[in-house]
Parts: structure tokens; C-alpha cells; sequence
């Protein structure tokens, strides 16, 4: 579990995050989810340990994580950003390598090969492996990422808005894939997402951000309502069954 | 890029090396060689010849890594002012110690180069506009204030012919008892091999670095002693090799790409091929006289680079 305790974040004189206190549940997909600037990838860096927090405590499985060696945690929690803009000439089946990195220290093992491997056939990536990725598409690039964390095989993934510049197919592939991580290998995966309606066809949860605070938290079905997302996004919303899914229209 | 064909080009070169000069040695001599012919190979020509290995070997792999690093493509000891801020390393340490030892020479010139690196480096994070062409106009703006602080000194001490000495890197001067500080790149290179994976991991950013667990500052601050020293050491004993650790690696890149532990080799071995050849193309183009091999590396180096810059056009 990850229990954030009044944690606090300011940047100059600017309050981004303000003494957010949240729990989150193993085994889920929690989405973060409210308007630009609400502080949401701010949380997220900080649950990652990628930023500092100013104030507040952040507890992974009831140890803080500012006590923890970096090397200890990146085998418990791993975080894709959206600036993973990385212009490095890496085959996809080296950069998975790197995930066995804070297990291997650089030598790998046969044992950390065959994470690799794995990681390489569950993202079906098999066929272009040996490519490299400044030759691949924007959906590929991605899920050879996601590839590289699950080599990295950490119990809590966190990605940082992982559909950004995907078109609908690819953003539904890597949603199903993620999907599959939670429902069939246990993982607990924490993101944010702007496009609400993925949010709600495969979260479990969502927690709502505003101006650096919880708005809302809760269970899809409590947080996809008229009423609640009104109050984040400031417009209103008719939210519609489909196929049992929950989706939001919006477009005045 | 098979490995095997550098290697051989290296021997190849190699023994060409050994055999130019305006002393006549036939390869044939070699088993029965006159006191005079020894004397040349030993003090001369292999000094010459390991010199230029070293030189190409470990210039190459300080461009690499600091190409890693700054993860830009277009950045090098010439284009970041590290090769700049070693020569006025150098020039402050003949005014403030008159007749200090090469070693001496070499610890300022490195505290200069690592600063002048280190400032470089702290610039391109403060930098907002990350265009791949703009950050290495940075560096070189950056290497020319410091150069013109060499300058500048240079004449209020007298001492500019000194300091422009080591703007034309020279393999001519090399003979026994003046190159062998250089040797101390050899430990570096390894170095660099046994961090290889960890530059790679640090190329992919901080954030990058940091989900892997890696202690990012530390190993940047690791490549960047490993180029300031290989910088002061070859500054030093050759002088400025201008544009070799910019193209090599990025040749081996387009090749091999950017894992470096899968590099270092091809980039150690290239840049020492290309090193050779360029020296014996300085060697025998006026026979008997030699143009130093800045200028050779220079003119083939400046045509390979703008070649890199269009290919760089075409592929966006």
C-alpha cells in the first residue's frame, strides 16, 4: 500500500501540492485525474522519489520512503515519466536490459536475461526487438517502455500520463496491457491520465486533484457523476452507459 | 561495424608508422638494425606510435562520454570549452610556478579543465532552449571567453608563443622522457569501460537514472573527471586534437548506437585508426617535411563533421 501523509510542495512561493493525505490500494489501477496545473504529476514524482517533498510523509508497505536506499526502491517502485523524450540510440532489447539494472548493477545474469525476455513476448515486441527506437512509431516506443519496467519488475508501476501523443488504438492497447498487469501479475499501478473517459472504462479508482489538493477520491462509479466531475473540471458533463462502461460527454 | 576489420586496420597502420620518416628503416632491417636505426625506434618512432594510440583511444572515449552525458550529439572537449580551460590551466601554472614539473602542469591544467567542464555543464542545465545545434554554439562561445583570457595573460606575461603551442596538436615533439605522462589515460579508459553501463543509464536523463536506482551526480561527476583529466593529459603532451571526439563516436553511433558498453571498443579502436592514418598522411603529404596533425584531423575532421551535420538534416 501507499500512504501519502500530508505532503507538501511548494515552488518559490507557489503551494503546488498542499498537504495531500491519501491511501492507495495494492492490486489496483488508481488514476489521478483533475485540470492542468492541479498538481497531479507533482504527486507522482514525489511518490516516486524523483522529487523532494518539502513537508509530509510518503510510506511504501509502511516504510518512508526518504529512509529507503534508491537502490532498494527502484526493485519495489518504478515510474515512466512523459518527458521520456529520451533521444538515445538504444534497440528495444537493450533498453529493457536497463530495467534488470538494480538488480544486475550492469552484469547480467542468465536469470536477468530472462526477465528481459519475458517483459520483451508480454508487450509483443518479439518481432522488432533488435530495432532501435528513434525507427519506431510513438505506440511501439511506448510499450517498449512499459517493457522496461516490467523488466525492472517492481510491485508499484506509476506512469505519468502514458497515452499522451497516442492515437485511440495504441492508447487502447497500452490501457489493456495495463489492465492485464493488475488483473493477471498483481502489480499496483498508479497514473495520470487527462482523457477521463479512459480513466473510467479502466481504473478501479480515481483521485481527483485541484489547485494542489484531494478534491474527491473514490471508487469509479462514485467518481464518474455529473455532480463530482463538475466541481474538478468546472463544465458540465452527461455521463452515459455504454456496454456497462461509464462515459462522459462533454463536448458543449 | 565489424571489430575485427579495425583491429586490423590498427596493425596495419601501425607498421606503416614505424617505417616513415626521413631516417630510411626497411621493415627488413629490423633483425639486423644499425645502433643508429635502434636508436630511432626506441626513442622516435614507437614513443610516436604509442602516443598516437593512446591520444586517438582516449580522446575518442572523452567525447563519447561527455556526448552522454550532456546528451547532445554535437558536444566534445573542443566544443565545450574543456580543451580551452586545460591550455589556461596550463599558462597559469608556468606564471605561478616558473619551473614546474609536466606533473604539476598536469594537476592545474586538469583542476582548470574540470572546473571549465563543470561551469559548462551547470550552463546546460540553466539553459531552457535545448536546440541540438545551440548548446554546442554555447560551449564554443564559452572555450572562446576562456581562450581569450589565455590570451590575454599570455601577452602580459610573455608567454603567448608558449601558450599557442598547444593549439596545434603535435605528434613530431613526441620522443622518449616527454609523452609518457600520457600513459596515465590508460587506467581512465578502463575506468570508462567498467562505467560504461552507468553513462548509459545516466544518457537517459535524471529521472531516468533515478527509477533505476542509479546515483546520477555521481556518475556524472565521474565522467567528468575522466574527460577533464584525459583532456589535460593529451593537452599537454600533444596538444589540441581538434574535432576527434566529436566524430568519432558519433560515426561508431550511427553504426552501432549508444550503448556504450557495446561502443567503447569500436570508438577506442577507430579513433586510434583515424589518428594513425591522419598522421601519416601529415607524414608523407611534404615529405620530408610534416604538417601537424591538428591540422590534418582538423581538415578531414571539419569535412566529416559537416557531413554529420547534413545527414543530421536528412534523417529529421
Amino acid at each position: 500500500m501507499v500512504e501519502v501523509r500530508g505532503v507538501s510542495k511548494q515552488y518559490g512561493n507557489k503551494t503546488v501540492i498542499d498537504s495531500v493525505s491519501l491511501q492507495i490500494a495494492k492490486g489496483k489501477i488508481t488514476s489521478f485525474i483533475g485540470p492542468n496545473g492541479a498538481g497531479k504529476s507533482t504527486l507522482l514524482s514525489m511518490i516516486s522519489r524523483l522529487l523532494t517533498k518539502d513537508t509530509g510523509e510518503i510510506y511504501i508497505d509502511g516504510v518512508e520512503i526518504g529512509k529507503c536506499k534508491s537502490n532498494e526502491l527502484a526493485k519495489k517502485i518504478s515510474i515512466l515519466k512523459q518527458s521520456n523524450n529520451i533521444n538515445i540510440r538504444l534497440t528495444i532489447r537493450e533498453l529493457v536490459s536497463f530495467g534488470r539494472f538494480p538488480y544486475s548493477q550492469g552484469n547480467m545474469t542468465k536469470g536477468d536475461w530472462k526477465y528481459v525476455d519475458e517483459a520483451i513476448a508480454y508487450m509483443e515486441l518479439e518481432d522488432i526487438q533488435h530495432k532501435y527506437l528513434d525507427q519506431l512509431s510513438g505506440g511501439q516506443r511506448q510499450r517498449a517502455y512499459i517493457a522496461m519496467v516490467l523488466a525492472q519488475n517492481t510491485e508499484y508501476i506509476l506512469l505519468d500520463e502514458p497515452l499522451n501523443n497516442l492515437d485511440m488504438k495504441h492508447s487502447v492497447q497500452i490501457m489493456k496491457v495495463l489492465r492485464r498487469l493488475v488483473d493477471e501479475l498483481g502489480k499496483t499501478i498508479i497514473l495520470v491520465i487527462h482523457d477521463i473517459n479512459f480513466a473510467s472504462c479502466y481504473s478501479d479508482y480515481i483521485v481527483a486533484l485541484k489547485d494542489g489538493a484531494v478534491v474527491k477520491e473514490g471508487h469509479v462509479d462514485e467518481m464518474i457523476a455529473s455532480n463530482v466531475l463538475k466541481d474538478i473540471y468546472e463544465m458540465d458533463f452527461h455521463i452515459q452507459n455504454v456496454n456497462s462502461n461509464r462515459i462522459c460527454v462533454y463536448y458543449a | 561495424m565489424k571489430i575485427w576489420y579495425l583491429l586490423i586496420a590498427l596493425i596495419l597502420f601501425s607498421i606503416t608508422s614505424l617505417f616513415i620518416g626521413v631516417k630510411d628503416i626497411h621493415p627488413l632491417d629490423l633483425f639486423s638494425m644499425t645502433e643508429d636505426q635502434a636508436q630511432i625506434m626506441l626513442i622516435s618512432r614507437i614513443p610516436r606510435l604509442i602516443s598516437i594510440i593512446i591520444a586517438g583511444v582516449s580522446m575518442s572515449i572523452a567525447g563519447l562520454i561527455m556526448q552522454q552525458l550532456s546528451r547532445n550529439k554535437f558536444v566534445s572537449p573542443t566544443t565545450a570549452g574543456t580543451m580551452d580551460s586545460a591550455r589556461l590551466g596550463v599558462l597559469m601554472a608556468m606564471i605561478l610556478f616558473t619551473s614546474a614539473s609536466a606533473l604539476e602542469k598536469m594537476i592545474v591544467a586538469f583542476a582548470f579543465a574540470l572546473l571549465g567542464t563543470f561551469i559548462f555543464m551547470k550552463i546546460l542545465e540553466k539553459v531552457k532552449f535545448k536546440d541540438v545545434i545551440f548548446i554546442p554554439l554555447v560551449g564554443l562561445m564559452f572555450g572562446s571567453i576562456i581562450s581569450s583570457m589565455t590570451t590575454f595573460i599570455g601577452l602580459k606575461y610573455d608567454l603567448i608563443q608558449s601558450a599557442s603551442a598547444w593549439l596545434q596538436g603535435n605528434f613530431s615533439v613526441i620522443m622518449t622522457g616527454r609523452y609518457e605522462l600520457l600513459y596515465l589515460s590508460i587506467p581512465l579508459v578502463l575506468i570508462a569501460y567498467l562505467f560504461a553501463n552507468k553513462f548509459t543509464i545516466a544518457g537517459m536523463g535524471e529521472d531516468f537514472s533515478l527509477n533505476l536506482g542509479l546515483n546520477y551526480r555521481r556518475v556524472v561527476n565521474t565522467g567528468l573527471i575522466i574527460v577533464a583529466l584525459v583532456s589535460s593529459v593529451v593537452i599537454l603532451t600533444i596538444g589540441t586534437i581538434p574535432f576527434l571526439g566529436l566524430i568519432i563516436p558519433n560515426i561508431v553511433s550511427i553504426f552501432n548506437g549508444d550503448n556504450l558498453k557495446k561502443n567503447l571498443p569500436h570508438t577506442a579502436l577507430l579513433g586510434a585508426v583515424f589518428v594513425l592514418f591522419c598522421d601519416i598522411l601529415g607524414r608523407v603529404v611534404i615529405f620530408p617535411y610534416e604538417i601537424p596533425i591538428g591540422l590534418t584531423v582538423g581538415v578531414l575532421g571539419s569535412g566529416i563533421f559537416l557531413y554529420l551535420l547534413m545527414r543530421r538534416k536528412a534523417y529529421e
